[in-house]
């Protein structure tokens, strides 16, 4: 009987996650740059549509400032499988971090000179990036779950 | 309750994510990256390759190093020294009627950071050594006694905005600022201006000001000033309202300021001459980067009134650049192509046509070219000064190595040669912007009197 209590109060004794009242705090990141990508793709139509300079460097800094978010999403959610206190959520963690690796390529094709910088691969890019983050936009943006999430209740 | 809780199945094999993965690494594969033999790309028929793009451009950077005691090699028949030394980030030489040496101090205007690649590019050209303050001023340097070491030096000209072209008719000197040429009363023999300018003409300057260098070169009859305007981006990446009458020659009245653009298309000519025996105006012109290590070569041509020599449009006469949106089918198709080709990324920034005197005679008829050298080529290219040969007017030859040495077998750069001029004994100046240094090359041998 001790030696259940024990064993139940392990999970405890970890460090918590990095969490802010309850929410993980790669959760709070990681729609913006979910946001920031898809707007992305909404500037660089309009780049298409005008060949207005000014849409390209929205693009540019919006794809640069979703990475940014990325990075610091990755870490903090890394950080929290490293401690063991989560476990990956696959499914939405590989796509995410595709999505995120595409985005890298883009940000660079989005640092040429002139209108391939945007037209045809930004663009294709971009769009890539949209379909696979819209694919999983029901998911709440966790990358991670808590161990024996669904299990206990 | 717990905010932790998905509702994510803990295994989805995310297939669009591979798909996309597998798409972009195909797009990447089979990128050549390293720049082929230069001496194919010299001359009036340069090698074009394909034109590649990058996802990561190429940034190769060479380090200065001081020169030490170390000091350009120049060929058997010629000797270097050093004129000047300590400069202020030395751009230009210009050389009066009375052997006066006038040096040109200036780094250009801040750049404005549009994109987050600005702010690379800026570290960039911090550890190339190009992020000196830009001093805008003017140094005269007096050789008094002949024996080529200047015993004077003083500011000639102080509180300039980004000079870099200077050109005197009669008691006239002209500086051309990046946004404006300004007039000046000089009398012969003076070491200092304080009279305070006149401007003749706004030249297009600020607020993005890409390529700064604004060179400047007088007609022999002194009615008209010649001024070589850069474009303001490498391919209209800043909209093609920022380009209005830049990328051009312009030939501006002396009498009223009034201006025509003379010759277009040229992205940044940063050098004119007179061709002595033709009399024709020549340039030389920095072309466009990013679409390969052999794109687009840099060169020399003879300047004909009224032409369009491509940029952005085309290169090399009818070449398309894919980044230029929308395209003018009807400008490629009146493209001039240049006359002669340096080879790709050299930045030919210093012109200077032979006099015919001082030198030896294998130097007597053709065109020095001061190559400041490539940032975003393997190998690197350029940081070098050549001799382009003349006969009836047109280059006859490939070009030959003449001042070399700015670059150590590590391939940090000592210095990078920049502006050029011939003093009046002859002999060749280089402006080192590296170095901080201005270099005289001569014959071996006694240094010739002045003729005076």
């Amino acid at each position: 009987m001790a030696q259940t209590t024990k064993t139940q109060k392990t999970p405890r004794v970890r460090v918590a996650a990095i969490a802010m009242r309850g929410h993980l705090l790669h959760q709070m990141l990681v729609p913006f740059s979910v946001a920031y990508f898809i707007a992305a793709l909404v500037t660089d139509l309009a780049y298409w549509r005008s060949a207005l300079v000014m849409w390209e460097r929205f693009s540019v800094w919006l794809i640069a400032a979703g990475l940014v978010i990325a990075g610091l999403a990755i870490l903090t959610a890394l950080v929290d499988l490293l401690r063991g206190r989560q476990r990956p959520a696959w499914g939405l963690a590989l796509t995410y971090v595709a999505a995120v690796v595409l985005s890298l390529f883009n940000v660079f094709i989005h640092s040429r000179d002139g209108y391939t910088a945007v037209v045809p691969a930004g663009l294709t890019l971009s769009a890539i990036v949209t379909v696979l983050l819209l694919s999983v936009i029901g998911s709440g943006w966790s990358l991670t779950y808590r161990y024996r999430a669904g299990a206990s209740k | 309750m717990s905010q932790f809780h998905n509702k994510v199945r803990p295994t989805k094999f995310p297939r669009l994510a591979a798909i996309g993965l597998a798409a972009v690494a195909i797009g990447l594969a089979g990128c050549d990256r390293d720049g082929g033999d230069p001496t194919r790309q010299i001359g009036a028929h340069p090698f074009l390759p394909t034109l590649q793009q990058y996802l990561l451009p190429p940034i190769r950077i060479a380090r200065p190093l001081p020169w030490g005691n170390e000091t350009p090699k120049v060929p058997a028949g010629l000797q270097v020294h050093a004129l000047a030394t300590g400069l202020q980030h030395p751009r230009s030489v210009y050389v009066l009627p009375n052997g006066d040496v006038l040096v040109v101090e200036a780094n250009g205007p801040k750049p404005p950071i549009f994109r987050p690649k600005d702010v690379i590019t800026g570290w960039v050209q911090w550890f190339a050594g190009a992020k000196a303050p830009d001093a805008n001023r003017i140094t005269l340097l007096r050789d008094t006694d002949g024996d080529g070491v200047p015993d004077l030096r003083t500011v000639f000209l102080d509180h300039l905005n980004s000079p870099f072209g200077v050109a005197l008719v009669g008691h006239d000197l002209y500086v051309a600022d990046t946004d404006a040429i300004i007039r000046y009363p000089y009398e012969d023999g003076q070491t200092h201006i304080t009279a305070a300018g006149t401007k003749l003409t706004d030249l297009p300057g600020g607020p993005i000001d890409h390529h700064w260098t604004k060179a400047l070169l007088a007609s022999r009859d002194g009615s008209k000033l010649y001024v070589g305007v850069g474009s303001n981006s490498n391919i209209t990446e800043n909209g093609i309202g920022a380009e209005y009458e830049r990328a051009a020659i312009w030939e501006v009245d002396r009498a009223t300021g009034a201006h025509r653009i003379f010759a277009s298309g040229l992205r940044n000519p940063t050098g004119l001459q007179w061709e002595p025996e033709s009399g024709k105006l020549w340039a030389i012109a920095n072309e466009r980067d990013e679409i390969g290590p052999d794109l687009v070569p840099d060169y020399l041509t003879s300047v004909q009134d009224g032409a369009f020599y491509g940029w952005p449009y085309s290169y090399y006469g009818q070449h398309l650049d894919p980044r230029v949106m929308p395209q003018r089918p009807d400008l490629v198709a009146k493209a001039l192509a240049p006359d002669y080709a340096l080879s790709s990324h050299v930045a030919p920034l210093g012109f200077a046509m032979s006099t015919g005197v001082g030198l030896p005679a294998s130097y007597h008829s053709g065109a020095f070219v001061g190559e400041h050298g490539s940032w975003d080529r393997t190998p690197l290219n350029g940081y070098k000064v050549v001799f382009v040969p003349f006969s009836g007017g047109k280059p006859s030859g490939p070009a030959q190595d003449v001042v070399t040495g700015f670059l150590n077998p590590e391939n940090r750069t000592h210095g990078r040669p920049v502006g050029l001029a011939i003093d009046r004994t002859g002999a060749l100046l280089i402006a080192d912007d590296v170095g901080n240094t201005v270099w005289r090359v001569s014959s071996a041998g006694p240094t010739p009197k002045p003729a005076s």
